[in-house]
């Protein structure tokens, strides 16, 4: 392929590296999913560029997806930002990126097994910064150069993040007004000065993509109405533990939880709450309990380690049976593990972590919007069931923005039963009642005073070491669990047919997009995504699983966590498959459909 | 926050403050008398018991809320700190009173009490100091000298030093600093109803003989002796002041004007005025 030049003062070359190159497949009418991302040095403003490029596309009419790949250096590791932008919702990234835009390629190597490109990817490559990765080359992607940077110098104060953006929003077909528009509100407070240097080098990108080579283009939005969001997963989960009625939150800051934090604090405020940093996750979770002792619904929000430190202080919530949530953000492990990218490797702690007999909730969302929804199901659940929940999200819902519609709320649920002064002398906060459930004295009430133990007790709450508490307090802990009934949200099941894809969190994302594909090929595939992990609900399972011969199990983790937990829990088809992948490589959709075909 | 109104009850007799519960504190422990005292302060100060939340960690001392008929908290081991500061920053109306031993609050929860000490929430912390584990029958406490060679763990002592939990609360930003003696229960219900109205979180630090496991403990008896003259004020003038002290002095020994910590709050919105900040403002559509 020839070399062609572009621009007065900045180069920019198609340069052919590695094998043949393959045109990109056009839509008549343009793509319904277009995958980019924009990669280059933290700091460089690769993350930027995307949160505006999905801002855009969400105000055109477009759905999206955004997720992070990122080092753990706050300045100059590595950083990805990885968009799917779609005619259509999307659960999970695809299975490759039809353009890869890198404004440099230090930290390339870090995360190159994360950027999946096709024979039709198009990658735009700095010719300044850096040869173009042999990776690249055998990918069969073709190469395009664009001097961002030299680009960017021709405008003061201009940056190449800006030139990328301007590009990307050309080659796919999102319109450049627009992005000034966004820019231009977001940047408002900082002056027209940066906006003119931005909206000169976004415009300079723009201009450069005409130069360079076609690919695919999004088709036109839809035109259905209806308000959508603009939202990550870690927001919705702040949003839903406030309309779950949280107004005592105390956490220790860690990564990938902290956004939970930070979105709360203010919040809080502002809705009669409040948040506290407190000085380790020790007395975090004890805060918590605290707090709902004396009536106020609380959370913690955390990751791995922090859920670890958590757990004694867990069980004594068990044991006495004060409402509270965890939410624990999962990142890679064990230990400090990989504290930037997303595992399902918490499971195993969240189920089985705590000492003695103690039955407790755990729910995991399944998707960026579901973080809302299950977070505010728990916290509910929580209130009405005097227990902790551990809600598991992980970094890949928590750090991910999604334009999604609105998120259905949760069942409404009676929250918490408090006693009231009339209970009168004879009060017992541990009564053994037929469901388990007791009244609940919060402290200010006359006539109900009681002490919260986490040593066995009577049902009046007095220490005992005798048998038979011991006994009729575990029976009635366990009993409040059994008995309720979590109606449907307990899953998400989608289709039918003799072969079923099993999975949670945010494997679904992927499987959910892989039952549609594998539908649309005619193959009866159904999809069941369990939200409520604990208790078990062997009954509802048998019933979704009535008719399924084969099973593939899909969870991110390299133990195979979840199909333990699974076997341990509920009867299973007897062709069972899993797919079991630790982070922080997703599993994608293609992934899902190859093991299917090998059933064929 | 729940929105509980504390009614106003008759006055109460110390008998009042105390529940039916027959304590496991073994014949001539000094808790018995922290007890007493606690439950004296109670009725001296008129509050009622549903106004009042007592929070305890593990350990022969962290027993205490049980004997009491306040609202009371018997939590995990070191953490009691912590979850007195959730009961009182959830609700500031509640008079939180936090209870444990020094291994308790100086050695497992160490770090919680640095960081209550410095974070000034309106709570009193009764640390009731034998200098020895009690419930897991003698080892040494992070108060034990270091030569003290009873347990079978540190045969030879404990071979570190102790903790002085005066200069440790001092250097941590503390607000008030009471000594009292169990065998003085009326000098300490006079020191724990101080430290329940001084502003602020106040450390009641308490010299309570451990009979069984320290019997040399007795002799506190003639040891200690009361502070002369005034609390100190300014925590530069304590720090210097009590550099000598032998451990011994009782009564209000610092009492400090930092500002209790409680996080500003208003109910101006409501969850749901938070979604409109999601919603995506499409071109063309209205």
């Amino acid at each position: 392929m020839d070399i062609e030049r572009i621009g007065e003062r900045a180069g920019a070359a198609i340069v052919p590296v590695g094998g043949p190159w393959s045109p990109p497949r056009t839509e008549p009418g343009g793509a319904e999913s277009v995958s980019l991302a924009i990669i280059g040095s933290g700091g460089a403003g690769a993350m930027r560029a995307g949160e505006i490029l999905l801002d855009v596309a969400a105000k055109t009419g477009f759905f999206g997806l955004m997720t992070r790949a990122m080092g753990p250096q706050i300045r100059g590791g590595e950083a990805a930002a990885l968009l799917r932008i779609a005619t259509a919702p999307v659960s999970s990234l695809d299975d490759h990126f039809d353009l890869l835009i890198a404004l440099d390629w230090a930290n390339f190597s870090r995360f190159a097994a994360e950027l999946p490109l096709a024979a039709t990817s198009l990658v735009i490559t700095d010719q300044d910064e850096g040869e173009v990765p042999v990776a690249i080359g055998e990918s069969g992607a073709l190469v395009a150069a664009l001097a961002m940077k030299k680009l960017a110098r021709a405008v003061p104060g201009g940056r190449a993040n800006m030139i990328a953006l301007g590009a990307a929003a050309a080659l796919i077909g999102l319109p450049a007004a627009l992005v000034t528009e966004v820019l231009a509100r977001q940047l408002g407070r900082k002056g027209e000065a940066v906006l003119a240097a931005s909206a000169g080098a976004l415009a300079l990108g723009e201009k450069a993509a005409a130069s360079l080579p076609p690919m695919r283009r999004l088709a036109a939005p839809p035109a259905a109405a209806g308000t959508r969001w603009n939202i990550s997963g870690n927001q919705a989960t702040g949003l839903g533990a406030l309309k779950g009625g949280v107004s005592f939150v105390a956490a220790y800051p860690i990564t990938p939880a902290t956004e939970v934090l930070e979105w709360m604090a203010p919040a809080l405020a502002k809705t009669g709450g409040m948040l506290v940093q407190a000085e380790d996750e020790l007395a975090a979770i004890n805060m918590v309990i605290g707090a709902s002792f004396a009536g106020a619904p609380a959370l913690t929000a955390t990751s791995g380690p922090g859920l670890a430190l958590m757990i004694e202080a867990l069980g004594l919530a068990v044991a006495s049976e004060t409402p509270l949530v965890v939410v624990d953000v999962m990142r890679g492990g064990p230990s400090t593990g990989i504290p930037t990218k997303f595992e399902q490797s918490d499971l195993d702690i969240a189920v089985h972590g705590l000492h003695g007999d103690a039955p407790h909730l755990v729910l995991a969302p399944n998707s960026i919007g579901d973080c809302l929804t299950t977070t505010q199901w728990a916290v509910v659940l929580a209130e009405t069931l005097q227990t902790p929940a551990i809600v598991l999200s992980d970094q890949a819902l928590g750090q991910s923005r999604a334009v999604i519609a609105p998120p259905p709320p949760p069942p409404t649920l009676p929250g918490r039963l408090i006693a009231t002064a009339a209970e009168g002398a004879g009060y017992q906060r541990y009564a053994l009642t037929a469901r388990g459930v007791s009244p609940m004295a919060i402290p200010g009430t006359s006539g109900t005073t009681y002490v919260a133990d986490g040593l066995e007790h009577s049902a009046r709450g007095a220490p005992s070491a005798q048998a038979s508490d011991h006994h009729a307090q575990l029976d009635k802990r366990a009993r409040k669990l059994e008995t309720f009934d979590y109606g449907e949200p307990w899953a998400d099941l989608e289709g039918e047919g003799e072969i079923a894809l099993l999975t949670w969190g945010s494997a679904t994302g992927p499987a959910r997009e892989a039952m549609r594909r594998a539908r649309a090929a005619g193959l009866a595939v159904r999809l069941i995504s369990l939200r409520l992990l604990l208790p078990a609900q062997p009954a509802r399972m048998a019933a979704a699983l009535a008719g399924v011969r084969r099973l593939l199990v899909v969870e991110q983790s390299h133990g195979r966590q979840f199909h333990k937990f699974l076997r341990a829990n509920y009867d299973l088809p007897a062709e069972v498959a899993v797919i079991s992948r630790p982070g922080p490589l997703p599993i994608r959709p293609a992934d899902i459909l190859a093991r299917l075909a090998t059933w064929e | 926050m729940p929105d509980i109104p504390v009614s106003t009850a008759p006055v109460l007799t110390v008998q009042d403050f105390k529940s039916d519960i027959k304590p496991i504190w073994c014949p001539g422990c000094g808790d018995f008398s922290v007890l007493a005292a606690l439950t004296k302060a109670f009725a001296e100060l008129g509050r009622p018991r549903e106004s009042i939340a007592l929070i305890s960690g593990i350990g022969c001392s962290s027993r205490l809320p049980a004997y009491t008929s306040v609202y009371g908290f018997h939590g995990v081991h070191g953490r009691a700190l912590a979850l007195a500061a959730g009961v009182k920053l959830a609700r500031p109306d509640l008079t939180v009173i936090a209870a444990g031993g020094d291994g308790d609050g100086l050695s497992i929860g160490g770090n919680h009490f640095l960081h209550a000490c410095r974070r000034n929430v309106d709570m009193t912390y009764i640390l009731m100091d034998n200098q020895v584990y009690g419930m897991t029958k003698g080892q040494a406490s992070p108060t034990t000298a270091p030569d003290w060679c009873e347990s079978k763990l540190t045969p030879e002592g404990p071979g570190i030093s102790p903790i002085a939990p005066l200069p440790l609360a001092l250097a941590a930003g503390v607000n008030f600093f009471a000594r009292g003696f169990a065998g003085n229960p009326n000098e300490l219900a006079r020191l724990i109803t101080a430290g329940i109205t001084h502003p602020g979180f106040a450390v009641i630090h308490v010299l309570s003989p451990c009979v069984t496991f320290r019997a040399e403990q007795r002799a506190w008896k003639q040891a200690v002796h009361a502070l002369d003259g005034a609390p100190a004020t300014d925590p530069v003038a304590a720090m210097t002041r009590f550099a000598g002290d032998d451990g011994f002095t009782t009564g209000i020994l610092y009492a400090g004007s930092n500002p209790p910590f409680m996080p500003e709050r208003q109910s101006a919105m409501l969850a749901a005025d938070f979604e409109p900040g999601f919603v995506v403002e499409r071109q063309g559509v209205g």
